[in-house]
């Protein structure tokens, strides 16, 4: 018995935080780092919503550039907010409506000859909804006069079920307030001025928007489209932020069971490191050296929601969140229950993390100072794509830690999406 | 993964199988596990309540997520995150749309230049079945799911020299000049093959309780031939793109757990047989799993098949740049396409199509929903004494040493005996794949069958999707079905509505 308070005094003397720490708060603080997070994404929306207004109410190169940066603005909120998925079934199956990518943008408005006009199987590829009043879907017609929440929705998002149909979120915006990029993984055509994105991301003309001296033609309707998905990615980020707060029901389902809970943290920073970020966003475009496979393609962002992404997943793993306003909200965290148990460990995957965002930032530099993400991974760019390599490799070696934790808090290897006792083989015949 | 070699020939293995005698045991298993396997694979009779893990139909892969139109789209629950980014590299080109050559991203072009869809997922939607628009009104259909596979019987002679080559069966030929399938899309520049044209004709069926179904009986035709005439014996086949979810564990169970159902006594006069593909990549002769008559030995053959037929991507197991083009198809095979010698000499390199096939293996079975209501007992009693368990064979226990660690030794629920049953004239297609004859087809597995509207709404029900309820699947049902179909067509109505539940459950 002495021997035991001993060492618990040694432990508290040795090491407070770790002593204190214990999975209930730290899911809870975790709940509020979510609620944060979505409440800076949903202020970015607001904002850029006002700009998109003033946009619309005046165009010129200046509320266009304006509205450009609000949602340049708005993706570093939403891009950390990632971190949350894949643990939380209640963001997963919100997720699409608001990132979801990547899309035919011919679906929305006009597209370059380029794109191809060819009878084609996806059958809204050149739908054009902006030029077009009355649609041909399913073999059925169907009214698209007015441009609303619900054409955009329930009739066009998904359409058929064809995942590139993406009428709403931010890359649907991003679409709209850039256009087409049209410069692959070449140079950026002469003339343009400005950083490596400026001169290299789409180019549409504030033009478009402009109804008295209409370019693209149909723009009061583009206007409309820019106006209603815009609109709809408040709401969206409106009822998530509810979802978090006090009574909400994504909160709720993480501080019921903290154990659950911290599988869920842990699903998300691991998902997203390995199978969505190093794997389908970035090792899928550098393999087929193909810029249709880059997250921001046309505002040659995606050097910073990579970024942001792991941002995010530091976030959660340190309970340290630095908000739009540059206040930082800190707790209890995932770090200190490691700690506790193993503080090599903590560690390990402090360093771990720190690397990723080490190459991350290399190459963000890059593309500020040197050229865009789909420039870096341009076939037989060797130094671009040993930049991008860099950043999968951190994040391979990252998750290889995050497994560990895991297993060091004792979360299984293997039960990550709720499965139950059948992952032992043996328990088949219990 | 270990097949059985055979080195005797055909005519042998039939001869062993006819027999009646059960294959062999199990060689991935010791004894202790046999008899335990034995006991848990056992169809239930008691349906008081649910079995043990029978909410987990996909074994530890099995999903617990919101029951939403990305229900098939999970990856399997018990796949490592070093999985997980193998399979979200497989679903991004899974959901790729590919480009015609020559294209700016040499990676990503090679479509066609005939091609039934651009990308996988255009026609199995949300990774569950293909649909098809207009569904029941005449006229030319869309649909890019529903694709025409043409074939030629063999003539008199090759029949005859086949049989003294001692050779398989004399092989139907493709369409001379169509090729093996219609493709409705071509590259610009280049014609399309035609149009699918369907004419419904309504058969109304009056079963016991006063209920009428109407079933849409269609015939096909092609229209706006792009190539001249088809020859006039072309047989036409439609097969609808099936559901993705759990085609790694039906690769996972054991060949003689297949051959078992073969040599097992049946009611009903039902028989099934085995399906036999020659593997592209070994050689070898191998047991045929997928598509609608078992014809593809494992899912790279049938993937790789679907890059080659329906997109018209070469790959290692197909390597013809040009498809389903025909050597009567000059002005095809002069179009550019996609290989480029420093990327591999295929439009889709291996690594490529490791990852397709990786994701498509583990697309994970949602968890069964409702095991323990009422109704749905009733509806599974009824399934079973029906003799619908006959064919749809409900349980198996995957081999130990199955390629992937995520699916060994785990206890699946997919209802299939993965063998040919003659289904009767109404389904018959008339054409011959491998072994499967003009009225035979492959049980279709049934798990995560009663959330096919959930993913695509206007998803429908068979080989050529013409049946528009679970009810009308059923009363497809012909050959040596017909017993087990007339037992649904005499229940009461409420003994259908059940056994209706019982499949919305799975």
């Amino acid at each position: 018995m002495r021997k035991l308070v001993l060492a618990a005094v040694l432990a508290w003397a040795t090491g407070g935080a770790a002593l204190a720490a214990q999975p209930e708060p730290v899911v809870k603080h975790y709940a509020d780092l979510a609620l944060a997070e979505y409440q800076d994404a949903l202020a970015g929306a607001r904002a850029l919503r006002d700009k998109i207004d003033a946009l619309l109410a005046q165009p010129s190169a200046r509320t266009l550039k304006a509205a450009r940066d609000a949602w340049l603005a708005a993706r570093i909120p939403y891009q950390q907010t990632e971190a949350l998925r894949f643990g939380n079934p209640i963001v997963d199956d919100w997720e699409g409506r608001v990132n979801a990518w990547p899309l035919d943008e011919g679906m929305i408005d006009y597209v370059d000859e380029s794109y191809g006009t060819e009878s084609d199987v996806n059958a809204y590829y050149v739908v054009n909804v902006i030029a077009n009043k009355e649609l041909l879907m399913g073999g059925k017609r169907v009214d698209a006069s007015t441009i609303d929440a619900h054409l955009l929705r329930d009739v066009l998002h998904e359409a058929d079920g064809n995942e590139a149909n993406v009428a709403t979120g931010y890359h649907a915006i991003e679409f709209l307030l850039w256009g087409q990029d049209l410069n692959g993984t070449g140079p950026a055509p002469e003339g343009r001025t400005g950083t490596p994105q400026e001169r290299h991301s789409g180019n549409r003309p504030h033009t478009d928007f402009d109804v008295k001296q209409c370019t693209g033609g149909n723009c009061a309707r583009r206007a409309q489209y820019l106006k209603t998905a815009t609109d709809l990615l408040v709401s969206d980020l409106e009822e998530m932020v509810g979802h978090w707060e006090e009574s909400g029901a994504a909160r709720k389902e993480v501080v019921r069971d903290a154990r659950a809970g911290l599988i869920a943290m842990l699903t998300g920073m691991g998902s997203l490191s390995y199978g969505e970020l190093a794997g389908e966003r970035i090792k899928l475009g550098l393999m087929l050296h193909d810029p249709e496979e880059e997250h921001d393609c046309f505002s040659d962002n995606t050097h910073n929601s990579h970024f942001y992404n792991q941002i995010g997943i530091m976030n959660v793993y340190l309970g340290r969140y630095v908000r739009a306003d540059g206040e930082t909200l800190a707790g209890p965290s995932l770090s200190d229950l490691v700690k506790a148990k193993d503080a090599g460990l903590d560690k390990e995957m402090r360093q771990k993390l720190q690397a990723t965002h080490d190459a991350m930032t290399a190459m963000k530099q890059r593309a500020e100072t040197v050229e865009t993400y789909d420039q870096m991974i341009a076939e037989g760019n060797t130094e671009g794509n040993a930049v991008v390599q860099a950043a999968i490799d951190t994040l391979v070696a990252q998750t290889r830690s995050i497994e560990r934790v895991i297993a060091a808090l004792e979360l299984g290897t293997i039960e990550l999406e709720g499965s139950d006792s059948l992952d032992k083989p043996e328990a088949v015949f219990q | 993964m270990r097949r059985i070699r055979r080195t005797a020939g055909l005519g042998l293995l039939f001869a062993l199988t006819a027999t009646g005698a059960a294959a062999a045991p199990r060689g991935d298993i010791n004894e202790a596990d046999r008899l335990r396997v034995q006991a848990v694979t056992k169809a239930t009779t008691d349906f008081s309540k649910a079995e043990p893990y029978e909410t987990m139909q996909g074994g530890a892969g099995t999903v617990d997520k919101l029951v939403n139109a990305d229900i098939f789209s999970h990856p399997a629950a018990n796949l490592d995150f070093e999985g997980r980014q193998e399979f979200l590299v497989g679903n991004g080109l899974f959901r790729k749309d590919w480009v015609s050559s020559p294209s700016s991203t040499q990676a990503s072009d090679g479509l066609g230049p005939l091609f039934n869809a651009r990308s996988c997922q255009a026609c199995h939607v949300k990774d569950g079945r293909g649909s098809l628009p207009n569904l029941g009104t005449t006229g030319k259909m869309d649909s890019v799911g529903l694709l025409i596979r043409l074939a030629l019987p063999p003539s008199a002679d090759a029949a005859r020299a086949a049989v003294s080559a001692d050779a398989d069966a004399a092989k139907w030929l493709p369409d001379p000049v169509y090729g093996e399938q219609l493709q409705p899309f071509a590259v610009s520049g280049l014609p399309a093959e035609g149009r699918v044209h369907i004419d419904y004709t309504e058969v109304p069926v009056a079963l016991n309780g006063g209920e009428t179904v109407v079933l849409l009986e269609p015939a096909y035709r092609v229209l706006d031939l792009g190539y001249g005439p088809m020859h006039p014996d072309v047989v036409m086949s439609p097969r609808l793109a099936p559901p993705m979810p759990g085609l790694g564990l039906l690769e996972a169970i054991h060949e003689n757990d297949i051959l078992d159902n073969a040599a097992r006594a049946k009611p009903d006069g039902v028989k099934g047989r085995p399906n036999w593909a020659r593997s592209p990549s070994t050689g070898e002769t191998v047991l045929g799993r997928f598509n609608w008559k078992a014809g593809k030995a494992d899912v790279m053959h049938q993937s790789s098949a679907a890059f080659s037929g329906d997109m018209g991507l070469s790959s290692p197991l197909f390597p013809s740049h040009y498809g389903d083009c025909t050597g009567k198809q000059p002005e095809c095979l002069k179009m550019p396409h996609g290989a480029q010698p420093h990327l591999g000499e295929h439009e889709v390199p291996e690594r490529l199509m490791k990852f397709v096939a990786f994701y498509s293996r583990n697309l994970a079975l949602p968890k069964r929903r409702d095991i323990d209501n009422e109704r749905v007992l009733a509806g599974k009693k009824l399934f079973y004494e029906s003799q619908c368990i006959a064919c749809h064979v409900p349980k198996y226990v995957t081999r130990r040493d199955a390629e992937r660690p995520e699916h060994r030794f785990q206890l699946i629920w997919p209802y299939t005996d993965l063998l040919l049953h003659d289904m009767g004239p109404g389904l018959a297609d008339g054409q011959t794949e491998g072994q499967a004859g003009g009225t035979e087809w492959r049980t279709p597995p049934l798990w995560g069958i009663g959330l096919t509207k959930t993913v695509n709404p206007a998803a429908t029900w068979l080989h050529d999707g013409r049946a528009r309820t679970l009810l009308e699947a059923i009363l497809w049902h012909g050959g040596e079905a017909q017993a087990a179909r007339d037992r649904v067509a005499a229940m009461t109505p409420e003994e259908r509505a059940d056994l209706i539940r019982f499949l919305e459950s799975l």
